[in-house]
Formats: structure tokens, sequence, C-alpha cells
């Protein structure tokens, strides 16, 4: 191959790997002290990005040339560090001690806030900004023109690296950055103010988000995506370099920038894939990556449900809600018995994951994967093979408890937050397989012309379907908790250690459950699937897996019966009001937070609680 | 339960009294659906929304159609299939609408024409151009406004003709739209032009291009012809790059949509002049009809159209029109008044043709142009839509009724 375009390629990848860590080393560090996965981050990028792109233009105008232009973009990052400031003061300060699937969750709420926030302030055009003054010409190198911007970004990778390199070695607040990275209790206990670290921690975390945003405008437009996109890359950076470990991610994004800028060449449509491989591929040989340590953080973080003893009069209850669920069509309309089909297919696969997480303790953050695998499957078996609905859902299922069981291979060897992020990564593997894999798939178009066999076609015969389907299998799976195995798996999650002495086989336990739960979340998938009539890689996206944290959230994660509940009071909000209103996703976010500030025990928690306590 | 049953047998009836034709008295509001990706796609679809805004306002100012106002139902279609065709099953089951119409992606016009051949309502697809929801995926329920990609393909390659350009490149959107415009460029490229081949290939995904990569690799290739299909903001990273790198210097370069205002605009000063191009040079046009629309639009709304607010504003009155000939919005009622109708619009007679249910709408093709801040098309010509539709024998071959 022509040693110009291959000069041009490594130079292209470079840039990227350049500001791919400015960005992820801002994650790393604000991980490495506060010890929380801020998902925000991405945000902040996107904060950046669209300041930028609409103050520098404005600058510009003032007075054009090259100090403007970086005056500009330092400016913004700094606006993005005083963002940064307040979110840690309004939120994160209050969930340091909280579980870690309780701050991903309530960092994603701020995602969503940010979101319809941006679009609301910066207008929902996309925005490309001014180019660089004085570097709008390229340069030869080899005979190939090539961007001359991109050659700065080259520089401003090691830059940065050097000055945080200079800030954590030369200053006090370095120190004490480090000591917090090393043991935050220790660092605690010997006076030192802990709020202003924190706080101060998170400035640098955001001004560095900011300016990997703001160095973005002259390349790319700001937009509302990309703030998934460059944390979903961030995510793979700093897992794989360590969590808090700032060379392990320059290290990283090199790695992962070359492989990018190749990738393109030997997998035209595959880059996304590729860059997750990485990551699963290093995780399984070094679970906490190439410069990580091991959690020190002693004892269980894990939140779920408890024992208690058993209500008096449980199949009375069942039979009523069976009664009541069999006789909704008799009162319901078209449309309502589209809602409830919607609710039972959510509950189903909300209360799939309370296995993982309540009774397993296994903060899965990619559920979606499997809900994905069980609507690709039976809509693949449609399209590819014709058959008919019947054979379709028991496919989807088979597919997903397979994609499940073999996630679950590598992800029972992790634990916390690695485990969350290594369910992120497969359930994005997926999403990027079902995105570009566009001869098999469709990508994003998607596959159409999922629909029901004639018998249950209608709206009622759908709906009793989705009933029969989703009672039983909830049955089973409440079954299958308070068996010993669930006993085993409430072991396993209190106290790994002991669970081990006593003989329990921890791993292939949790490993048959997240099998199990695979192959429900697949089956509700694939209802859900043919109730739509079409599938999409949306299905098998972040929010769909946050979807169903919502609604454990919400309904209660310390009850088994509180998925069901979360579900169907999410869903029927959701229903009631997005059509009102071009704000939901601000109005989920807010929720979000505020079940985790305020209300942490969900509706069937907090409900029961009062009885208990009036009795 | 009792109470409550009463209640719905109660609201079936008042229901069933007020569809009744006896009941036309009252005169309810014929509602309509319409969905679009409005925050996703805003630059195109929000001037579309003023489009139509305009022209049911002025329907209704004139009394309606059938003595009843229109009423439209508007929402959101998330921009993804699945999405969208829950939002129409919402506006079908819950609103009660008679007809759906709008969309943008073509991914989500095909399924929305799926939608409307299992549910038999019909489908109105202002936007989506690709081939296949006329041809491959058409079906009785589903029409199209405006040119697809076969026509505005087959006009722009007439152009390419005498460039004599023979080794083209391909930069297509990875999505159905670009799939399918790609698909129809590489056929046409290789009858009408003899000699000419396709020497590289690039799809990136839609809103997520590489610029640098994919110009790179396009440049790798060396091609003397270059055909685009990008649009939005992967178009402006395309366009920046292939500047900065000198990729359309020696070229000739086709490209889809381009000369639309929606997409200009945003390229500000950099429009890569020369190009040849489909678009809307609403600046030049002289039709008295046709600039009286334009001069009410920019008087209503303070800026200048786009082709979406063309569009819009054409698919209103030709519903309008549809249902006024039908006599009702009974949906056998409706597909009879559309098919091979003829409609007078801003820009001329139009008609459905009927063994496809596609348009034959025209569009200006012409070569871009620098003018002052922002660019503009010159040397434009329209071209009638029907001189470039697909043969009856391929719509006989590719429709599965």
């Amino acid at each position: 191959m022509d040693p110009a375009f291959l000069a041009v390629q490594a130079l292209s990848g470079l840039s990227s790997a350049s500001s791919l860590f400015i960005t992820a080393c801002g994650l790393t560090i604000v991980f490495g002290v506060t010890r929380i996965v801020n998902f925000a981050h991405g945000s902040l990028y996107m904060i950046g990005a669209y300041t930028a792109a609409t103050l520098v233009p404005r600058l510009l105008e003032l007075s054009f040339g090259p100090v403007t232009f970086w005056a500009g973009i330092l400016a913004s990052a700094l606006i993005v560090g005083v963002i940064g400031v307040i979110i840690e003061v309004l939120l994160l300060r209050r969930i340091y001690g909280a579980p870690e699937l309780f701050q991903l969750l309530a960092t994603f709420g701020v995602v969503l806030v940010v979101q319809d926030l941006v679009v609301q302030v910066f207008g929902p055009q996309d925005i490309l900004g001014p180019r660089a003054p004085g570097l709008r010409a390229p340069v030869e190198i080899l005979g190939r023109r090539f961007p001359s911007y991109e050659l700065v970004l080259i520089a401003a990778g090691p830059i940065v690296l050097g000055l945080v390199w200079l800030l954590l070695r030369k200053t006090r607040f370095g120190v004490l950055v480090r000591a917090a990275t090393q043991d935050r209790d220790m660092v605690a206990s010997l006076g030192v103010n802990q709020a202003l670290l924190f706080t101060g921690t998170l400035f640098l975390g955001a001004f560095l988000a900011g300016l990997g945003g703001a160095l973005q405008i002259p390349r790319v437009s700001a937009n509302t995506g990309m703030d998934l996109s460059i944390i979903a890359e961030a995510f793979v950076v700093t897992v794989v370099g360590g969590m808090g470990s700032v060379p392990g991610a320059f290290l990283a994004a090199l790695i992962i920038g070359q492989l990018q800028a190749f990738g393109i060449l030997i997998f035209p449509k595959s880059t996304l894939v590729v860059v997750f491989l990485l990551m699963a591929v290093v995780l399984a040989i070094r679970p906490y990556g190439f410069f990580g340590r091991a959690e020190v953080i002693g004892g269980t973080h894990a939140v779920g449900i408890a024992s208690r003893t058993p209500l008096p009069g449980r199949s009375l209850i069942l039979l009523v809600v069976v009664a009541i669920l069999a006789a909704f069509p008799l009162v319901a309309d078209a449309y309502l018995l589209k809602v409830a089909t919607e609710i039972l297919i959510f509950a189903l696969f909300a209360f799939s994951l309370q296995l993982l997480i309540g009774v397993g303790g296994i903060v899965s953050f990619g559920h979606a994967a499997f809900f994905g695998l069980g609507a690709y499957g039976a809509a693949l078996a449609v399209k590819w093979y014709g058959v008919s609905m019947e054979a379709a859902l028991p496919l989807g299922l088979a597919l997903a408890a397979l994609g499940a069981a073999l996630v679950g291979a590598f992800v029972v060897r992790l634990s916390g937050i690695y485990l969350a992020m290594m369910t992120l990564a497969a359930a994005q593997i997926l999403y990027a397989v079902a995105f570009q894999w566009v001869e098999v798939t469709g990508g994003d178009n998607g596959i159409v012309g999922v629909w029901p066999s004639p018998w249950a076609g209608g709206p009622v015969p759908y709906y009793l379907l989705t009933a029969a389907l989703t009672v039983v299998t909830v049955l089973l799976l409440k079954r299958i908790i308070d068996a010993p195995f669930g006993y085993s798996l409430r072991a396993a999650r209190d106290s790994e250690a002991r669970a081990e002495a006593i003989g329990l086989k921890v791993r292939q336990h949790r490993w048959l459950a997240f099998t199990i739960a695979g192959a429900a979340a697949g089956l509700a998938g694939g209802i859900y699937a043919f109730s739509r009539g079409s599938v999409d890689p949306s299905l098998l996206g972040i929010s769909t897996s946050v979807d169903a944290l919502t609604m454990l959230l919400l309904g209660g994660i310390q009850t088994v019966m509180g998925p069901l509940v979360g579900a169907a009071v999410l869903h029927a909000l959701r229903d009631w009001i997005m059509p009102l209103t071009s704000l939901w996703r601000l109005l989920l976010g807010l929720s979000i937070i505020a079940m985790v500030l305020i209300f942490p025990r969900g509706l069937v928690g907090t409900v029961r609680d009062r009885w208990e306590a009036r009795a | 339960m009792a109470t409550i049953s009463t209640i719905r047998w109660l609201a079936l009836g008042a229901a069933l009294a007020l569809g009744a034709p006896a009941a036309q008295a009252q005169q309810p509001p014929i509602k309509i659906g319409e969905l679009n990706s409005y925050a996703q796609w805003a630059a195109f679809t929000v001037p579309y929304r003023n489009g139509w805004q305009m022209a049911i306002e002025e329907i209704n100012a004139k009394g309606g159609v059938l003595g009843r106002k229109i009423e439209i139902i508007s929402r959101d279609d998330g921009a993804t299939p699945g999405s969208a065709t829950r939002v129409a099953d919402e506006l079908v089951s819950r609103e009660g609408v008679s007809l759906l119409f709008g969309s943008f992606l073509s991914n989500v016009g095909v399924a929305m024409a799926d939608f409307a051949n299992q549910k038999k309502i019909v489908y109105i697809a202002a936007e989506p151009l690709t081939d296949a929801i006329t041809m491959a995926q058409g079906n009785p329920y589903t029409f199209r406004v405006r040119p697809n990609n076969f026509m505005q393909v087959g006009m722009l390659v007439e152009q390419a003709k005498a460039s004599g350009a023979k080794r083209w490149a391909i930069v297509a959107p990875n999505y159905e739209y670009g799939q399918s415009a790609a698909a129809v460029f590489k056929r046409l490229i290789q009858e009408q032009v003899p000699g000419a081949e396709i020497v590289a290939e690039q799809y990136p995904a839609l809103g997520k291009i590489e610029a640098g990569a994919t110009v790179s690799a396009l440049e790798q290739a060396k091609p003397d012809g270059i055909f685009n299909v990008l649009f939005g903001p992967d178009l402006t990273q395309f366009v920046r790059e292939g500047n900065t790198r000198g990729l359309f210097e020696d070229a000739t370069v086709l490209s889809l949509l381009t000369g639309e205002p929606e997409w200009l605009l945003p390229l500000k000063d950099e429009v890569p002049e020369g190009w040849t191009v489909t678009g809307y040079p609403w600046d030049e046009i002289k039709e008295p009809k046709h600039k009286a629309f334009i001069d009410a639009y920019r008087a209503k709304y303070n800026e200048t159209p786009r082709l979406g607010s063309l569009l819009g504003y054409m698919v209103a009155y030709m519903i309008r029109d549809a249902i006024e000939r039908a006599g009702s919005t009974e949906t056998e009622a409706v597909i009879k008044a559309l098919e091979d109708a003829k409609f007078d619009t801003v820009i001329g007679p139009v008609t459905m043709r009927g063994i496809d249910n596609q348009s034959t709408m025209g569009a200006w093709v012409g070569k871009l142009v620098q003018k002052g801040a922002t660019g503009g098309m010159t040397d434009w010509t329209y071209k009638d839509g029907a001189a470039f539709m697909p043969s009856e024998a391929d719509v006989k071959a590719a429709r599965k009724d």
C-alpha cells in the first residue's frame, strides 16, 4: 500500500487519539478521586462543543485572529468547568456513598436533562464552528494534503498529558488528588477538606471534557448525539487504561485511535465493533485494565431484595390479578390494549433484570442487549427463513439465552463498576453489529414486516397472548427466586467470600442467573418486535437499558414485585406525557435524579414500609 | 366495571352519532395525522411544517373541505422506524385520524409504508426518497410526492454524459436512502455512459461520518467523477474536509439535494462551486403563482423558503383536493381519488401515477455557485418528473401487488 496513504492514515489516527485522550483523561481523574463513573461527562463534552461553536464566531467578529480563536476555546472549556462544579455541588456530593447503580443512574439522569436543555438553549440545528484562523490551508505530507488543524490536535494530547502530569506531581492539589485516588478514607481522616478537593476535581474533569469538545468545532459540527457517542468511547479508553490512571488512558487512546484509522481499511463497516471488542479482550485478560487496581472498597455495595415472610392469601391475590388481566379487553379500547400490551412486555423485561440486580447483585448496565437479541432473533427468523410467529418467538428467546450465556461467561469474572462497564460494552457491541452489519440486520433501516400470525393479529388476541406469556414467565422467575438457587444468589450477593466458604459455586450460579435473565428479556424482546411490526438498533441502545433500570428503581429495587409496578407507572406516564411536551427527557432525567436522592426505596418499597410502620 | 362499560357504550354511541352523515351539520373537523422528525432533522422539517400550516390556514379560512375544517394532529416520529410506527398507531387508534402523511428519513418511510399496508390506512410519504416506497415495498395505501431516487439520479446522470468522467466514486449515508441512491446510480451510469466504472464506494453511518478518513479513502482511488448522496451535518463536514484536501478540484461532482437551501445554507462561504446538483433556486423563480407563494411565505415567517416549505404547502393542498374529490375520508374513496389524479399546484400540474403511486413532481437541476455569504444555484432548469419515472415494466416487475 502507498506509504503516503499509510502515513496520513496514521496521523489521522493520532489526532483522534489526542481528542479522545483529552476527554477521557477528565473522566478517569474524576473516577479516581470520587469513585463515580460520570455518565454526564459526555454531556459536558457536548456542552463544550456547543458553547465554543456559538461563542467563537461572535468573538471572531469582534477581532479576527488566532489569539481570539484559542481564547474562545479556553473560555468555553472554563464555562464547562463551572457547570461541572454546579453538578458536583447539587448532585454528586449527595451520592458519593450510594451504591454504584444509583450513581450511574443519577448521572445518566443528568445526561437526559442536558440533552433537552441543549436543544432549548442552542436550538435543534447542528452547528459547525469556524475554522481556526491561520490553519485553513493544508500542509503537504509525502505529496498528500493534510489539514493543518489536525496537526495541532495531535500536539494537544501530549501537551495536556504534560500539564496534567505537572499538576498532579508538582502542586498540593495534585498530591491530594493522587492520595485520594489511592485511599479516599485515609485522606479524609487526615483532615483534608474533602468538599473542596472533590469540587476542584470535578472542575478539572469538566474543564477537560469541555476542552475536548471545544477543540472539535472546526472539524465536527456540534450535534445532539455527540454526548452518548463520546461517552461510550471514553468509557472504553478509561476501562482499558485502568480506571483512575491518566497514563493508562493515554496509552489506550493511542491504541484505539490507530485501531480506528486502520480498522476502517480492513473492516470498513465494523469500526464500532472493533473498539468494543478491544475492551472485551483486555478485560477478559486483565480485569482491571492496563494500569488499574482492584477495587479497594471493602464490603458489599449491592442493594437487593430482602427476605420476608410471604403474604397470607397469595394465591387469592394472584387469581384476582389474572382475572383482572383477562377481563381487561372487555373494558378497554384498541389503543388502551396496545398500551397495556407494552406495559406487560416492559414488566417482563424489568422483572428479568430484577433477577440479576435485586437477587444476584449483578449490576447489569446492558440488559437491552438481550431484549434486542430476542427482538432481532425473532425478526431475522421471519425475514430470512419466513417462519411464523409461533416459531420465531422461541428462536428469539434461544438467541438471547445463547448471547447471555456467552456474555455471562466473561461478566461473572468481574465485579462492581467493571462489571457494569463490561455489560454496557456487550450491549454496545451488539448495537454496533445490528447497526453496521447492513446485509443481515438492515442496519439503520431495521427489519420491517414482523407482524404476528393472523390468529393473534388483532389487539385483543395479541394482548391476551402477551399477558399469558408474561404471567407464566414471571411466575417461573418468581419460583426460581424463591428456590434454593435464588437464595444461593442472594448469599453470593451479600457476601461472596462467605458464600464460597460454604461451598456455593458463585460464578456458576451467577452465570446461570445471567442466562436465565437474558432468556426472559429475549422473550420480552420477541413479543415487543411483533407488537410493533419492526425492529431497529435503538432496541439495543443505552436508553433501552436505562429504561429497564428506571422501572426497577421506580418500583423499588428491594421488592420482588417492584419492577412490575415500576414498568406500569413509567410506561403509563410516558404514554400520557410524551405527546404533550417536547421535554420528556428532561422530565424523565429529573425524576430519575429525584428518585435516587429522596425516594431510593421506590413505590412498592415506600408503600410497604408505611404499611409495616402502621402495623 | 358496570359503570365503566356503560360509559364506554355511551361514548361509542356518541362517536357513531358524530361520525354519521346526518351529524355533519355540526361539522366536526376532518382529523389528519402528521408525523415527522421535528427534533432530529429540524433543518428540513420545521420549514416543512411552516409550509403545511400556511396551507391549512388558507384552506380553513376558505371554509375547509366538504364543509368541514381540516385539523392536523402533528407528532414527532422519533426518526427511527419503530418509534414512527408506534406514533402512527397512536394517531390512528387513539386520535382516529383519517389518513397519515409525513416522515423524513427513507428507512422510516419504508416502515410507515409497511404500517399503512398492514393497518389499511392511506399514508402520503411526502419526503422519503427511496425507490422502495413506490417499488419493491410499494402498496396500494402508500403514495409519494417528491421525485424518487430513480428520477433525481436520472436527471443528474443526464448531466454527467457531457463531462466525460469515467472513473466514478460514490459516497452515501449507509441507510435506506443512501443505499437506494447508490444502487440506482450504479445502474444508470453504466447504462448511459459507456465505459463508466465505479472505482470507490464509501458508506459512512448516517450522522456519524469520519470525514477525514472518508475523503482520504476516496482520494486514494483517484476518481474523475464523484457521486454524493450525503446531506445535513455529514455533508458539511465532507465538503470542508474535501475542500481542504483538494478532492473536488479535478473531478466532476454530481450531488443529490445539495442545491436545497436546507443543506446549502450551513455551508456558508465554503460552497463547492461547480457541483451539479438537484435543489431549489427559490431566489430566481419567476412564475407568478410560485413567486406569490414565495412572497407570502417570506412575509408570514420572515425567513426565506426551503424546499421543505414548498413541499409541505403542496402536500396539504393535494390532500385537500383528494378529500374533496373523494367526497369523504373513507380510505377506499381517497385511494381512488388519488390514483391518476391531476393536481394544479403552485409549481404547475402534477399527476399521481396510478401504477406506482408516484407523483410527477420534478426537481430543479443546476450548478452550485457562491452568492455572497451563502450558496445558490445557477444555470438551472426545472425538470418535470414525468420524463424520468421508472418504466411501467420496471414497476410491474418490482411491485408485489
